[in-house]
């Protein structure tokens, strides 16, 4: 059963797992690739055959009788038979359900303690994520990393599992973190710290989404979960430590950018911008997309999105800052410097 | 013949009486519960927020037993019994005479609660606002008074309906705003052991 | 003679009333058939206008990255569809159906309290126009002075005043108040009825099912409908009195408003959908020409799902990271709760077989209904199961449940019954054929909107989004769901159709078109303001079939 109907999940899923970079866009919860995924998804094949089942027998009953029993043109208008109820029909149809429910409370509580109790290993990365309205905020404690909308782990393998285990908490509201091929969705609540953990078998950009209503911009929170070969994933973390690029020919830029209000807001290692209302810009060009996946991230959309982010992402929090075209030029300038 | 004749002829004899329970009573039973599923929502709220303040006056630095004020309010189920009692039986003086009792005994419970309450306000800056102390605290017993003083205009209106003798022969009536009265004083026997006893 | 009605007016006036004495007739009334059709209008009108919301939605979602609608203004029509549904629409149905219909089931004259009757009507529409009133009350800071945004739901702190800062918010938690304290009313004013006024012979084991199913539906009101109503008085202090009920930055916890929604919330779409169970108990049986099979149990499970769906609440939390038993303990309590409500479908079936089925439109319905609900059932039972639940809570998978209950399920019935009691109220039939144009649209337009969202929701589409990405897998199906709408307009169209058609000349009904077995049908359609000239006498749960079938009364097998 397993194998086929794998292939099934996959063949359901046909869109954009071909895409050049490895980019799982479909999330496709019959097509798991870390444990708590994979436990949600063999229980619910259990589940699913057995209301399948039901599905069909008490369907084929309904449809049979109606067809059976429908009042033909030539009748004799009589009334049939008043039959008031059978006690033993009762007592074996409420029997049967109270057996199948038993059997799936059994199967539920197993796959709940297996990804709820599940021991972390020791040497389980730990990372932090705190929601905001509408972008994730990304911490790697033991490993001094501050990032945005991005989770990069590292690929898990037989010969070498690797968990990553997340805290999550939130700055304002509720939020919810969820990459369905990876695990179950948690949600993010202020006040309420919440823990989930994952272990992904395929290298590639998983795509999530916010799943709790945060108000104007939900749709836009998306969460990308790059998971990648632990060498890859050492190199990334050495570069996201270091401090930001400092480029000497970006000096007025940079000084333009520390002048402006954008410091209250952001916060760029290395330089007195220590704000933490917005996203760390620190290695800011390293990231896929702006917004948390509103746009791609090309100069061209910063430079738009710096102009009038209201105009691309309308309410989120950053405000249109009236920059004239000397101040937009700098900035830009200096944040496209910031691999 | 219409159909309903019909029906009452070939029906049963069966059942020579056919009492149904009063349906004010049914009614008034209805709403004590769903008042009393109120107030158990913002008792777990007060239970759920013990000593969860982040700052600010704690129950056992502010509170007082407020024992005083209980004798009224539970006297005054006894007082609203009599009354009760007195209507059903005709007794109309004795009926105004108790349900005075009643409401003065009411009112001086809520006059007790508001010198507490300024007490907490400007003594030691206990307000809804303070903290979570504050906040469940005064919602908690704000809204218990708030069902005092329903239930102490519904007694004034009897009173000066009794005074004017309209009264006679609502024994019935005034049964019902005595079961509210007495479900009122039970959720302070409830709100006293929670904010009072175990709270502190 | 029998036809013609009989007011006793009539004696004295020698015209036809004018309009306005005709309207304040009407907003006067404490009559409990007047306001059973007035609430009943209400909830249609209530219905088209969220339907026009739910289109504009469905407009916006065909296409991914759709510019149709601003994200602002579709957060609101998420939220005013949403509200507007449930309690202007659902709630009104049910003390629509339970006030005009119950009198006429136990042989009573009128309500316990028609005045209290005529005042839970007017609660609950000047809730809906207050809630409506938010629109003109402006757009405000950031768009918050407009209507409320935040979900059906409300969730903390997304609504305390630093995430909700104008007024938006508080119409949604007034105007809520406003029709609880209606509702609660109706449910109290049903209570009384039923117990304090049957008529004689009518034992509580003889009542109608429907009469059953209306009483615990209002028991559970009594007992729900305070929750909501004290989360949302916690709420108005956290906003207007700078309490911390929800307020997390002081401590508050965002998680018990969660409690205590739910804790109203769950029980509520029972409350939602017993009353389609009621209409489809009386309708079933009559077009099957059979006694409803296992009376007693078909009350023994209503009383079940009553007391068992109290118990259930937390299994809309089951991301928030509740224990490991706690997860376990409500989705074992999930699937318990389906254990009745599988044991009334199989009752139902257990009526239709080794009957004579006549398909009239209330019974298409009712037969759509059994379809789409066993569908729904499991799909809940799937929801209970919570690893599955984790993955698809929040999707459009979701969505597509519920949806399936109250459409395919409530909804149906509810299109039923204006079918089969309609002859009752006015003294017309409506047309067959109109209806069965409706019946058809509605099964097309119904299952092409929702069948796809369950995929969609097992792929990843999470709910309440303005809009999508292309290449996400949600492209095709958005835009099958959206097409459905078109239908379904159309059916709701045949409807409107049919009645202001029949209004005017529908073919009369007489007293009993249906041949039907409970005591409404034996008054005039429509019935005299006072029901009933000589209060009837019962000896079984179908006194008509007794009258009709003296040689093989039910009172011998009861």
């Amino acid at each position: 059963m397993g194998s086929s109907s794998r292939l099934a999940g996959q063949l359901f899923a046909t869109a954009v797992v071909a895409c050049g970079q490895g980019l799982h866009s479909v999330g496709n919860i019959f097509d798991p690739q870390a444990t708590p995924a994979e436990s949600a998804y063999n229980v619910s094949l259990l589940m699913l055959a057995i209301c399948a089942a039901i599905f069909v027998v008490v369907g084929g009953f309904l449809t049979f009788t109606i067809v059976r029993y429908r009042g033909r043109q030539k009748d004799d208008g009589r009334e049939p038979a008043q039959v008031y109820g059978s006690n033993r029909i009762e007592i074996a149809w409420t029997v049967i359900p109270v057996l199948i429910v038993l059997v799936l409370t059994m199967a539920t509580a197993r796959a709940v303690v297996e990804v709820q109790n599940r021991r972390m290993p020791a040497d389980a990365l730990q990372v932090t994520v705190i929601g905001h309205q509408w972008w994730w905020e990304i911490r790697y404690p033991s490993l001094g990393i501050v990032t945005a909308n991005e989770l990069h782990v590292p690929l898990s393998t037989a010969a070498k599992p690797a968990v990553a285990f997340l805290t999550l908490d939130s700055a304002d509201v509720a939020h919810s973190f969820w990459v369905p091929q990876l695990a179950g969705k948690t949600d993010l609540i202020p006040g309420h710290v919440n823990t989930m953990w994952i272990d992904p078998r395929q290298a590639g950009t998983f795509l999530g989404n916010c799943a709790e209503y945060c108000g104007t911009q939900h749709a836009n929170m998306l969460i990308r979960v790059i998971v990648e070969p632990p060498a890859d994933f050492d190199k990334w973390a050495a570069a996201q430590k270091l401090d930001a690029a400092s480029e000497p020919r970006l000096e007025s830029a940079q000084s333009a950018f520390l002048s402006l209000s954008c410091i209250n807001c952001h916060a760029v290692s290395g330089t007195p911008a220590k704000g933490t209302f917005g996203p760390d810009l620190s290695h800011l060009m390293s990231r896929a997309t702006l917004g948390s996946g509103r746009i791609p991230n090309t100069v061209e959309n910063l430079r738009a999105w710096v102009k009038d982010p209201q105009a691309i992402k309308h309410g989120n929090l950053m405000p249109n800052m009236q920059l004239n075209s000397r101040e937009l030029d700098e900035v830009v300038a200096y944040l496209a410097s910031l691999k | 013949m219409t159909p309903t004749a019909v029906l009452e002829r070939t029906g049963a004899t069966e059942q020579a009486g056919w009492t149904l329970p009063d349906r004010g009573r049914v009614a008034v039973l209805c709403l004590i519960v769903t008042e009393f599923t109120i107030f158990s929502i913002f008792v777990v709220a007060y239970i759920f927020y013990i000593g969860k303040s982040l700052s600010g006056p704690t129950p056992s630095q502010v509170l007082e037993l407020p024992i005083w004020a209980t004798i009224c309010l539970l006297s005054s189920s006894l007082t609203v019994g009599i009354a009760e009692r007195a209507l059903k039986a005709n007794r109309l003086p004795q009926f105004t005479l108790w349900t005075g009792a009643t409401i003065l005994l009411g009112l001086e419970f809520l006059r007790n609660t508001a010198v507490e309450w300024r007490h907490l306000i400007n003594d030691f800056n206990l307000t809804i606002t303070t903290n979570l102390f504050g906040t469940t605290f005064y919602s908690l017993v704000g809204l218990h008074a708030s069902h005092v003083v329903i239930g102490l205009t519904l007694l004034l209106l009897s009173l000066a309906l009794g005074l004017r003798g309209s009264m006679r022969g609502e024994g019935r009536r005034f049964e019902l705003l005595a079961w509210y009265w007495h479900f009122v004083d039970a959720v302070w026997v409830v709100v006293f052991t929670v904010v009072y006893v175990i709270g502190r | 003679m029998a036809t013609t009605t009989y007011f006793p007016e009539d004696a004295v006036k020698t015209e036809a009333p004018s309009l306005p004495s005709k309207l304040h007739e009407w907003i006067v009334t404490v009559d409990h058939k007047r306001l059973g059709i007035m609430y009943i209008a209400s909830a249609l009108f209530f219905f088209a206008v969220a339907g026009v919301m739910a289109a504009l939605m469905r407009i916006q979602l065909a296409y991914p990255n759709n510019t149709f609608l601003p994200p602002e203004v579709f957060n609101r029509l998420l939220t005013m569809h949403g509200t507007t549904m449930v309690f202007l629409v659902g709630m009104p149905f049910f003390a629509g159906l339970a006030n005009y219909l119950t009198p006429l089931m136990i042989g009573a004259r009128d309500m316990a309290f028609p005045r209290l009757n005529a005042f839970g009507y007017w609660m609950f529409l000047f809730g809906g126009i207050l809630l409506y009133f938010s629109y003109i009350a402006g757009e405000g800071l950031a768009g918050h002075g407009s209507a409320p945004d935040v979900g059906w739901f409300a969730y903390a702190p997304l609504t305390e005043r630093a995430f909700s800062r104008g007024t938006s918010t508080d119409y949604w938690i007034l105007s809520i108040i406003l029709k609880g304290i209606g509702t609660t009313a109706s449910a109290i004013n049903t209570i009384a009825t039923i117990i304090s006024m049957r008529c004689k012979g009518m034992t509580l084991a003889r009542m109608p099912l429907f009469v059953w199913l209306m009483l615990v539906v209002s028991s559970m009101v009594v007992f729900v409908m305070p929750p909501l109503t004290a989360g949302q008085i916690m709420l108005l202090l956290d906003r207007y009195l700078g309490a911390h009920f929800f307020d997390t930055q002081a401590g508050g916890s965002a998680v018990l408003w969660q409690h205590f929604f739910w804790l109203f919330g769950h029980p509520e779409v029972y409350i939602l959908m017993l009353p389609g169970f009621a209409c489809a108990s009386e309708i079933i049986p009559v077009f099957s020409r059979k006694p409803m099979f296992g009376r007693a149990a078909m009350i023994g499970a209503t009383i079940g799902i009553g007391m068992v769906s109290s118990s259930v609440w937390a299994h809309h939390m089951f991301s928030i990271g509740m224990s490991t038993s706690s997860n376990i303990f409500f989705a074992a309590s999930s699937m318990v709760v389906g254990l009745p409500t599988g044991v009334k479908i199989f009752n139902w079936l257990g009526t239709m077989y080794g009957g004579k089925i006549r398909f009239a439109t209330p019974m298409l319905f009712c037969i759509g209904f059994l379809f789409q609900f066993l569908i729904a059932g499991l799909t809940g039972v799937m929801l209970a199961v919570t690893p599955f639940d984790w993955q698809v809570t929040d999707s459009y998978f979701v969505v597509a449940h519920f949806h399936y209950v109250l459409l395919g399920g409530l909804l149906f019935t509810l299109f039923g019954a204006i079918y089969y009691w309609f002859p009752k109220a006015t003294g017309k039939m409506l047309s067959e054929t109109l209806g069965k144009w409706h019946f058809w649209l509605l099964v097309i337009g119904f299952h092409l909107t929702f069948d796809t969202q369950h995929f969609a929701g097992m792929l990843g589409m999470p709910r309440r989004i303005y809009t999508y990405a292309a290449g996400r897998g949600w492209d095709g199906m958005n835009l099958i769901s959206s097409i459905g709408v078109i239908f379904q307009a159309a059916a709701v169209a045949c409807l409107a159709w049919n009645i202001i058609r029949s209004l005017r000349n529908g073919a009369p009904a007489g007293d009993d078109p249906w041949d039907a077995w409970t005591l409404e049908w034996s008054t005039t359609s429509p019935p005299p303001e006072y029901n009933f000239a000589i209060q009837p006498e019962v000896r079984s749960s179908r006194p008509l079939w007794d009258l009709k079938h003296p040689e093989d009364p039910d009172w011998r097998y009861e």
